[in-house]
């Protein structure tokens, strides 16, 4: 029964979102994190999403997404000048990871409309397979 | 029984169409954010004139012949976006979703036809 299908497709996009938010999380969380050299600083981090064909659907060809992995955002990290500060550098440079909070702010609202879609497919796709079951009575 | 299976057959055929229809398009949904995905659909009409005049099964003319039925796999086409975006998928959230709950609509109408079809066989049969 394809509609049943619906349930697994969906389930991996809210994984999937969910990761995506963890990360944003993660970004958030770390945003003002400051190092003492441009190297260790933190990088802002993406999930990499990618289609797959599931194999728990074995009679169909639509795609589940799943994350394939991580990158980190290769922008420059912000410079400080700073001298008072513990982990200066010798020219009395931190310096700063370079999440953008705009941009995560714009991805996690965009993550939970994502999550949200997919959970009203889910829904229906429920109370189709409800009426199907009390068919005919 | 083929009278009943005759009444009965069409809507069970659109039902099964329907509900492969609303995995293609939840599988839309779930990759819209997914680079270089693209959208795919049925072209439910020509689904059902294929599934209705049996085109596409292969003619037995011989005892040794096989018989072979492509009917049952469905011809996907892919969407063609209104507004291509840069990394080349081409998922329309709010496209799909309209997609999906009328998909939903005109499945439950296929539950209510065939649940009324089957409320007048019980009938006939009770005869009261």
């Amino acid at each position: 029964m394809s509609l049943m299908n619906v349930f697994t497709l969906s389930q991996s996009a809210l994984v999937a979102q969910t990761t995506r938010l963890n990360f944003v999380a993660e970004n958030l969380a770390n945003a003002e994190v400051a190092a003492g050299s441009p190297e260790t600083v933190y990088r802002a981090k993406y999930p990499v999403f990618r289609s797959f064909i599931n194999d728990e659907l074995s009679d169909s060809s639509a795609k589940g997404v799943r994350v394939e992995g991580v990158y980190e955002d290769e922008t420059v990290p912000r410079k400080l000048f700073d001298p008072g500060h513990p982990l200066a550098d010798d020219t009395g440079f931190v310096y700063l990871s370079n999440v953008n909070t705009v941009d995560e702010m714009a991805n996690m609202m965009e993550a939970s409309r994502s999550y949200q879609t997919n959970v009203e497919m889910m829904n229906t796709a429920k109370q189709l397979l409800m009426r199907t079951l009390t068919l005919g009575q | 029984m083929n009278w009943i299976d005759n009444s009965l057959n069409i809507h069970a055929a659109a039902l099964m169409k329907r509900s492969e229809r609303a995995e293609i398009i939840a599988s839309n949904v779930a990759n819209s954010d997914t680079p270089g995905f693209k959208a795919r659909d049925m072209d439910f009409k020509m689904e059902m004139s294929r599934l209705m005049q049996g085109a596409g099964r292969l003619a037995t003319s011989h005892a040794g012949h096989m018989e072979m039925d492509v009917t049952q796999s469905s011809n996907l086409l892919y969407r063609v976006p209104t507004q291509p975006s840069e990394n080349g998928n081409t998922v329309e959230g709010e496209a799909e979703q309209a997609a999906f709950t009328e998909n939903a609509i005109r499945y439950q109408a296929g539950i209510h036809f065939l649940s009324s079809k089957v409320k007048g066989l019980k009938l006939a049969l009770r005869g009261e």
